[in-house]
């Protein structure tokens, strides 16, 4: 049935695409960094008290501002490329030039950022 | 070599869970956009431009919580704070939970090949969602 793949572990890790490998790649770290992100920051926000704290303090901290802003602008960008060639096939045939698109809109957005955040930071 | 790979979103069919739920992240990234551009333009209408920073009116966006705009300029909170915007978080943390677990479940079945061992990752992540969705609203409705 659906739910049978014969993929270990390693060869998943190994796996590498013929395009966007590298855009697959950050996709799945800036959707576990903001899944992980996400869920801590809600639990400590209900548990409040020291531990709120304590996990707030990281949030605050420049270093994983800088991190978790590349999660959040690569997934939603890299996932807007994702959905418009999804959602309109034809287009699929035009990945590549997608994906330069991509760097062309992420690398100015970022670099920006990370040099506000590091100027009010440090 | 050069296979067709334009098949439409019809052809293709949408018969099965996985499937629909294919479908589904598409959907719910655009609802999510449509719903932080909603938060964003929300709070220029509520006067952000004088009274928060980009950084602020970003944290906003991506969850309209009050709790988030506590520390800035904002002279009445109460505005933030209606049911509107109440509604509206509601419904970015249903959609971003559903997204962001079911994502969760399409890498960890990736890695997770065996039958039993993705029983339990559908085990944890249903878990996962019920928690999250009660915790989430209790937090924006209670602040």
């Amino acid at each position: 049935m659906g739910l049978k793949r014969n993929v270990s572990l390693s060869a998943g890790l190994r796996y590498k695409g013929p395009a966007g490998y590298i855009t697959y790649i950050l996709h799945r770290i800036g959707g576990l960094g903001m899944a992980i992100f996400i869920t801590t920051h809600i639990l400590a926000s209900f548990v409040g008290g020291r531990t709120g704290g304590f996990f707030n303090g990281i949030y605050e901290n420049w270093a994983f501002q800088i991190f978790i802003f590349f999660c959040v602008l690569f997934h939603a960008i890299n996932g807007l490329r994702i959905t418009i060639l999804d959602l309109f096939p034809k287009l699929l045939d035009y990945q590549k030039e997608a994906i330069w698109i991509e760097w062309a809109v992420f690398i100015p957005l970022y670099g920006i950022s990370v040099f506000v955040i590091m100027s009010t930071a440090l | 070599m050069t296979t067709k790979r334009t098949l439409s979103i019809k052809q293709r069919g949408l018969t099965n869970f996985e499937a629909i739920m294919w479908i589904f992240t598409r959907l719910s990234a655009l609802g999510m956009y449509a719903l932080i551009l909603f938060a964003v333009i929300g709070a220029l209408v509520m006067g952000a431009r004088n009274q928060m920073n980009l950084a602020d009116v970003m944290r906003w966006g991506f969850m309209p919580n009050v709790t988030h705009v506590q520390s800035t300029d904002v002279p009445d909170l109460d505005l933030w704070a209606s049911p509107f915007w109440k509604l509206t978080a509601s419904a970015l943390l249903l959609i971003a939970v559903g997204h962001g677990v079911h994502g969760l479940v399409v890498i960890a079945d990736d890695y997770i090949a065996g039958e039993r061992g993705r029983k339990i990752v559908r085990f944890i992540s249903i878990v996962m969602i019920i928690s999250m969705i009660i915790i989430g609203l209790y937090l924006i409705w209670t602040s």
